[in-house]
């Protein structure tokens, strides 16, 4: 068995899949290089993350799906479930090794996983469209607070600058301590540690004077509009799971209220 | 703004807008242009409500004062209720504010009807001109066409929105009268009919000039409210078959009603709302839109209404078992659609991976079909067995049992009613 160590990024992983071919490696898992635990393994192969190598791994599966399952690997990747590296691996070492496109054949579980993952990533992306919710500061910034599953910002990005293209915002992804930022021009990746302390006084002090006006009204607007008689938790759960509440204003009760 | 009066009169006509079921957003084409603010595309569901609805747009009216009657109605005259009314800027600021935030997709405003159709359309009007073009917002925009209202107006409005809708609120002229004696379908089924031909001129222009601005891209919609009177569901889902045949209508909704007031024309207050039925009436009408079933399929002269306890599909595949065992290795899409238990994206899905392999039982499963649920209705190259001769009841007893349904509570709560 041979352990694989790559940067954890996605040009690491494709570079990753050349060299297993390249050396013929058998039986690989992948670690990355932050967590990893070499001692246990007898056999370590270190990956340093090679354009021209990933780029040689990315034309060839481009060539041989649609792509519509050329971009479902990128998201499976996105999905940092267990294992997904070799998850993906399983699933192109598949790809590579038959004559015709095999994305559909479901019944294959080296297909049906990586569609499964890309799937939990899409839908991620999708929700976080949704429930960014941005907070002015003084300065005239729009700041958001997400922590997804799934490193979903890369796929984010092209929404939000559509969106909001008049005003300078960032997401801010508290779990993997990045940010996306957009300065009416570009969006650019930021990395950053966010100020964990949310104390009411000092968000006073770096947001607008109208910021905490508007987050009541969408509280207020929010109870508004439920309707008691109709009332469905397990639905409302569905929708919106709390392991996001603790970053949605309307879920958020207002400590400040006298 | 005036922050206090502001967070009130926002409570008051929220309230009174939540009524108005209509919630979508999609299917308009509105883009950023010259960096703006905002788009209309995805149709995202920013929230969901403690009762499960999404919510994407601020939902409000600009004024619940009415000079109208209608019983089924908060914002009537004769209800003693808060009465509030919007300013045009304070609208446009809340919707703005909620927008940059990323709340809500956009405006759904509606309004009872102050002092004159006219009067009050007049400024809805300003309002979208407002937002259009001063703060080159790009949101969607969901205005209520007030009945009555001049085609002028309702002309502008169609210039500005993304879509008008003009809700009809009871299925028969009957109930209307009924309910609301100053209305009839006259009043509402013109504007539709203005709008419509409107929408379709507009579109037929913009295939030979592209300048062509755009007209109420999103179409229009309407709303019946249902549980009120006593239509039947072939009523209603004819009723709403002439409004997408006949109106070119998006979208049809249908809203249990919540009772709100005591009036013995209307089911008493704590009379739970028709929510299962409303489901059914929603699965019907999807059926209808996208799976190719004719209304009469699924409602006849010798069954009016929808089973409470089944699916409108399920209903209906009972009623034609002869139509079944089908093959899934063999049979075409659209009939694989009709299998209870595979959707839409199910059939797509079988019929991709049969591209491979004969499918088996187990391969279903993989798929995710429910594959409990769809046995009784598929054959059978071997090794699909055949789940022998069971009658309609036998089968509908089966799959009721093995659905510990969701409504369960709701249902047993409904059946004590008739
Ligand atoms: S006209 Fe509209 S707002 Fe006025 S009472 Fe009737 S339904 Fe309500």
């Amino acid at each position: 068995m041979t352990q694989i160590l790559y940067d954890g990024s996605y040009e690491g992983w494709l570079t990753a899949i050349f060299e297993i071919y390249e050396y013929k490696l058998k039986d690989v898992v992948f670690a990355k290089e932050e967590t990893s635990n070499t001692l246990l393994f007898s056999n370590t192969h270190s990956v340093t993350t090679d354009e021209v190598k990933a780029n040689r791994v990315l034309n060839g599966l481009q060539q041989r799906l649609s792509h519509h399952g050329f971009h479902a690997i990128y998201f499976a990747f996105l999905s940092e479930l267990d294992q997904i590296e070799e998850i993906l691996f399983r699933f192109t070492a598949y790809v590579f090794a038959s004559k015709i496109n095999i994305e559909r054949d479901l019944s294959r579980s080296e297909v049906l996983n990586v569609k499964k993952a890309a799937h939990l990533t899409g839908k991620e992306s999708h929700r976080m469209k949704a429930f960014v919710r941005f907070k002015l500061t003084k300065d005239g910034l729009y700041y958001a607070i997400i922590e997804p599953d799934c490193d979903i910002l890369p796929l984010i990005e092209q929404h939000f600058k559509n969106r909001y293209a008049d005003q300078r915002w960032l997401i801010y992804d508290s779990k993997r301590k990045y940010g996306i930022y957009y300065d009416l021009e570009n969006v650019s990746t930021v990395e950053m540690q966010f100020e964990s302390n949310t104390s009411s006084s000092f968000l006073a002090e770096i947001n607008d004077e109208n910021e905490e006006f508007f987050e009541n009204l969408w509280r207020n607007y929010f109870k508004s509009v439920n309707i008691e008689s109709r009332k469905n938790t397990k639905l409302h759960i569905k929708h919106m799971p709390k392991r996001y509440w603790k970053n949605l204003t309307e879920k958020i009760p207002n400590l400040n209220k006298r | 703004m005036v922050q206090e009066r502001v967070m009130e009169k926002l409570a008051i006509l929220a309230d009174a807008a939540k009524y108005d079921v209509s919630c979508s957003s999609g299917q308009s084409t509105r883009k950023n242009k010259n960096k703006g603010l905002g788009d209309t595309g995805g149709g995202i569901c920013h929230a969901f409500t403690e009762d499960g609805r999404c919510v994407s747009l601020l939902k409000i009216l600009l004024t619940n004062h009415c000079i109208f009657d209608c019983a089924y109605c908060v914002s009537r005259k004769s209800n003693d209720i808060k009465r509030a009314a919007f300013t045009v800027q304070e609208v446009v600021d809340l919707t703005i504010g909620f927008y940059r935030r990323n709340y809500i997709e956009g405006l759904f405003l509606s309004s009872g009807i102050f002092d004159n159709a006219d009067y009050t359309m007049e400024r809805l009007v300003r309002i979208v001109k407002k937002l259009r073009l001063e703060e080159n917002f790009n949101g969607y925009i969901h205005l209520k066409a007030i009945p009555g209202a001049s085609e002028e107006l309702l002309k502008e409005a169609g210039l500005y929105a993304d879509r008008l809708s003009v809700n009809v609120e009871m299925p028969t002229e009957q109930s209307l009268k009924l309910l609301a004696p100053d209305k009839n379908h006259k009043d509402v089924i013109k504007p539709m009919q203005y709008l419509k031909n409107e929408i379709i001129g507009y579109q037929e222009e913009k295939k030979t000039n592209y300048k062509t601005p755009l007209f109420a891209p999103a179409g229009q919609s309407t709303q019946m409210v249902i549980g009120a009177t006593k239509e039947n569901d072939l009523e209603i889902l004819g009723m709403a078959n002439y409004f997408y045949e006949q109106m070119k209508m998006r979208r049809v909704y249908y809203s249990g009603y919540v009772p709100i007031s005591h009036d013995n024309r209307l089911p008493a207050i704590g009379t739970p709302v028709p929510m299962i039925r409303e489901n059914r009436l929603y699965q019907a009408d999807w059926l209808i839109r996208y799976y190719g079933f004719n209304v009469n399929e699924i409602v006849g002269f010798d069954q009016p209404n929808l089973d409470l306890d089944i699916d409108p599909k399920l209903g209906w595949a009972l009623r034609n078992l002869h139509q079944f065992p089908v093959d899934i290795n063999t049979a075409d899409l659209e009939m694989i659609q009709r299998i209870p238990g595979i959707g839409f994206l199910g059939a797509k899905k079988i019929v991709a991976a049969r591209t491979f392999k004969k499918l088996q039982p187990d391969d279903l499963k993989k798929l995710g079909i429910s594959y409990s649920r769809s046995k009784y209705f598929l054959a059978f190259s071997s090794p699909f067995y055949l789940q022998k001769d069971l009658t309609p009841l036998q089968i509908k007893n089966q799959i009721l049992n093995l659905q510990n349904s969701k409504y369960k509570n709701n249902f047993s709560n409904q059946l004590a009613l008739f």
